[in-house]
């Protein structure tokens, strides 16, 4: 395998021209916190690695957007936007050395807590410069919140895996940083109690940061995080709905290793992790589930996405297991994150598609990446 | 069989339209300014025959436009000439009510109203087009449609979680889901916002949400839109989102006042609407720092809404803003650019200096927390090459909004109306690549064609010569 460090968006365009000229295979390459997820393949030919692309290209403080190379890791942008009072609402776990970039989050459409007020990386992309397999610079989007001109090819982009083009600059709009932050927490060993109890904050007409769930041992938490003037007040109505579902209760206001947790676990060093897409009246199954299997469960309550954590077991057994959670939740999408490579063989890590879906998925990659030369293999329908 | 007899077979001959004068009904979308026949109108009556009407136009290879409630504003509904329309407006299902899970399932045609109306009192579905009333559900996933919540709240795209499509050769697929992140490509993304360019919704899941506790309104007035856009820079950089800021000028005042009497200072440079909405304790404590922030920047007045009664009438004056200029100008251009906030004073002087030039006048009015900026070029058509010139005026205001770091269009799309504009916003690389999805989603070209691209492109065999990858010969990644 060949390395480009491209220093410019002309370098990197230049590096993936001359692949495609050579027909060689690429993918680019942030801090590699997550270069193991999709589909298991052979290492690719080229690798361009983005490291010296990881300026700000622009910060426009008063006007709430940034513009952010691709090898720029999260944690320094924040840290900048902090400094303002302001950030960029998505808080992924970071990995190693808090290494995750830009260009890995957006490319896998990673998320955190707070995905449930904010949404999640699509949903704070504006605009995208990308580098299609033939050295293309293309843009898509613009540097403003709202702007419908042209096709949305930067949420496109968001998620594909490196398999469209090389995400080169993103710009994202940002959210004020709030000053003041609690947490309600209500607890049960009643995965029934807890779906009730995240409903009822999800329907009341508290607005909440974050919703999560927690649940690992037989026992579980609803996390109700709530931000700005009236944090506390939100967080105490919070608790009582909570306690009115028969979880037992209680508030915190220096909640930060909390949300830390629930970020971290998302990510795991041994056994498989399953990340269930659902909704919220599926929680109590899923926990069940879980439970069943000596599972710990986290993720976004009101949003419905679980991250499940099979515990560490022979390859075999491990197999086995994501195989009876995907029988069991069939309605559930289902992808394997974290897991030996030697399970994610014996796998499709992305669960079955629609047959008409992947034919779509295939035309939009032929159309961008005719040579198929771009991270062949990793993604779903083997594209 | 002739494509017209086949609709009819298809449809029932009474939902086929064909007679000239009823065919132009259809023949312009709310823009008036350009108007085209189609061979005929199917008003279908189910998914299914949207998909045998697709699938005869294919066969035939005759282009076709669906059409919502033909509010656009950009001639994003437009007929092709000789093209067939596929009128959705008679499906008008609400599918499922999933209130447990916060999703509502509907037909396209419904109305954006009735979506919020389904899941009410408890919870609404926020993109609030000023048209809502009227605007169906397929039209704005088409548009990405906004309004004034979505500042806070989020575009269309941010509230759709799943559509069942008809792709242009027939194919019927389903993107996204009632889940939100599955997995693989975000097509769900791309096509909210591809102006019917990519197929036609048939079925759409919605994300709502619950209806905020309170909701406290107030409208300040200024000398200047200056010191109202400096108020807004200010109320976000003190890390307030309020559910709506609205701007108006004078103009849009004085036209307004007149429709609508709802008591705003004819004098006043500037009216700056906000609304704040979420639990009464935020609220409450957010509501005083406005009211000061605008005193600070020299509001010459606030006028704080006590009740709902009075709450609607200072949005009455807002939402009226459109068809009040009808009083003041014999004809009107609506323009949508979008800036950078910051950018608010210098553009809206350019304005000011082409006002001048062209001699016409304009009313400024925006979504002033997204810098979506809707000038109305007034003008008279009773007088030759008014209308021209309002046009040309108009394009050197989105033109401007460009240079200064926005875009074309926020909310309106670019239909037929802006595409010439496109190469201004966009290189040639971009275009070619916006064809890329477009190609793979409409090989044939013949979902609502002449539409957004700025000149007519092929799609043609994929390029690039057949080359194995090594991959392929190991049988570990499959071509396709
Ligand atoms: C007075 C007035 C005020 C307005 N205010 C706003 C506003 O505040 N915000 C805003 O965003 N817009 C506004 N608009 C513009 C317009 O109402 C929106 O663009 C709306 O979404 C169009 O919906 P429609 O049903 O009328 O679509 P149509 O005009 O019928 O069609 C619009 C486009 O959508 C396509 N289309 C329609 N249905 C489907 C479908 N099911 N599948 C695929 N493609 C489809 C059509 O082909 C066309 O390209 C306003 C318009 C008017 C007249």
């Amino acid at each position: 395998m060949s390395g480009h460090r491209p220093a410019t968006l002309e370098e990197a365009s230049e590096a993936l021209r001359s692949a495609s000229v050579e027909g060689a295979s690429v993918r680019a390459f942030g801090a590699g916190t997550k270069i193991d997820w999709g589909r298991v393949a052979p290492d690719p030919d080229v690798e361009i690695r983005t490291d010296r692309l990881n300026r700000v290209v622009e910060y426009n403080h008063a006007d709430m957007t940034a513009v952010l190379e691709a090898g720029l890791r999260l944690a320094a942008a924040q840290e900048m936007f902090a400094e303002r009072g302001q950030m960029l609402a998505l808080d992924p776990p970071l990995g190693d050395g808090l290494g995750a970039t830009i260009g890995g989050i957006f490319s896998t459409a990673d998320s955190g807590p707070l995905r449930h007020r904010y949404g999640a990386a699509r949903d704070l992309v504006v605009g995208m410069t990308v580098v299609l397999a033939d050295g293309t610079i293309a843009r898509a989007g613009g540097k403003v919140i709202k702007n419908v001109a042209g096709y949305d090819l930067a949420k496109l982009f968001t998620g594909s895996f490196g398999t469209l083009g090389v995400i080169a600059e993103v710009v994202v709009r940002l959210h004020p940083l709030p000053a003041t932050r609690v947490t309600a927490r209500g607890s049960s060993d009643d995965p029934t109690a807890l779906e009730r109890g995240a409903m009822a904050v999800s329907h009341a007409t508290l607005q909440a940061e974050s919703l999560d769930v927690a649940w690992q041992d037989g026992r579980g938490s609803i996390l109700a995080r709530f931000a700005g003037a009236a944090a506390d007040v939100q967080a105490q109505a919070a608790a009582r709905l909570l306690a009115e579902t028969a979880l037992e209760t209680s508030v915190a206001e220096d909640d930060e290793s909390l949300w830390a947790d629930q970020r971290d676990g998302q990510r795991s060093a041994d056994g498989a992790t399953l990340r269930l897409s659902g909704l919220q009246r599926d929680l109590a199954r899923v926990l069940s589930a879980a439970d069943r299997r000596r599972a710990r469960v986290l993720g976004r309550a009101g949003a419905g996405a679980f991250w499940m954590k099979l515990p560490d077991a022979p390859e075999e057994e491990l197999v086995q297991a994501v195989d009876d959670v995907r029988a069991e939740l069939r309605d559930l999408p289902c992808v394997v994150r974290d897991a030996p490579r030697a399970v994610r063989e014996k796998i499709d890590v992305w669960g079955e598609q629609p047959e008409a879906l992947v034919r779509l998925s295939r035309k939009v990659k032929q159309h961008f990446d005719p040579d198929g030369l771009l991270n062949p293999g990793v993604f779903v329908g083997g594209i | 069989m002739d494509l017209v007899d086949e609709l009819k077979t298809i449809c029932s001959p009474e939902r086929v339209v064909t007679r000239r004068h009823a065919l132009q009904t259809y023949e312009s979308d709310g823009l008036l300014q350009y108007r085209a026949l189609p061979r005929a109108v199917a008003l279908v009556d189910s998914a299914e025959e949207v998909r045998r009407v697709v699938r005869a136009c294919y066969e035939a290879g005759v282009p076709w436009v669906a059409r919502g409630s033909g509010t656009g504003l950009s001639g994003g509904a437009l007929p092709v000439e000789e093209g067939i329309v596929i009128a959705l407006s008679r499906l008008r299902k609400i599918l499922e009510v999933d209130l447990d899970n916060q999703r509502i399932v509907v037909e396209p045609g419904v109305t954006n109203v009735d979506v919020s109306a389904a899941v009410g009192p408890g919870h609404f579905y926020p993109p609030d087009p000023s048209s809502q009333i009227v605007c169906s559900i397929g039209g704005n996933i088409a548009e990405n449609s906004g309004g004034a919540h979505c500042f806070k709240y989020g575009f269309t795209t941010n509230y759709v979680t799943g559509l069942e499509v008809v792709l242009s050769d027939g194919d019927v697929v389903t993107l996204g889901g009632k889940e939100v992140d599955r997995p693989g490509y975000d097509l769900l993304g791309a096509f909210v916002g591809s102006e019917g360019t990519l197929g036609v919704a048939t079925k759409i899941t919605l994300r709502v949400v619950p209806v905020p506790e309170a909701t406290r309104t107030l409208v300040a007035y200024y000398q200047t839109t200056d010191a109202a856009g400096q108020t807004v820079s200010d109320i976000v950089s003190e890390g307030i989102v309020p559910g709506a800021i609205e701007m108006m000028d004078n103009l849009t005042i004085r036209a307004t006042d007149e429709a609508t009497h709802a008591g705003y200072p004819l004098d006043a440079g500037a009216a700056l609407i906000v609304e704040l909405d979420g639990p009464e304790s935020e609220c409450a404590a957010l509501f005083e720092q406005v009211e000061a922030i605008c005193m600070r920047n020299g509001a010459t007045g606030i006028r704080v809404a006590k009740d709902e009664a009075e709450r609607a009438l200072i949005w009455k004056a807002r939402k009226a803003a459109f068809a009040a200029m009808g009083r003041i100008s014999r004809n009107y251009y609506v323009q949508d650019g979008v800036i950078p906030r910051t950018k608010l004073p210098e553009v809206l002087r350019r304005i000011d200096d082409l006002s001048r030039e062209y001699g016409m006048k304009v009313a400024n009015v925006f979504h002033a927390g997204d810098g979506n900026l809707h000038p109305l070029v007034c003008y008279d058509d009773a007088q030759p090459g008014q209308a021209e010139k309002a046009e040309e005026f108009a394009g050197l205001i989105v033109q401007a909004c460009v240079d200064a770091g926005g875009s074309l269009t926020g909310e309106h799309g670019i239909g037929v109306d802006k595409k010439r504009y496109m190469p201004d916003m966009f290189s040639e690389a971009d275009l070619a690549t916006f064809q890329r999805l477009r190609c793979a989603f409409d090989a044939a070209q013949l979902a609502n064609p002449g539409k957004v691209m700025p000149t007519p492109r092929l799609c043609g065999e994929v390029p690039g010569p057949y080359r194995q990858h090594p991959l392929e010969r190991a049988g570990v990644a499959e071509r396709f």
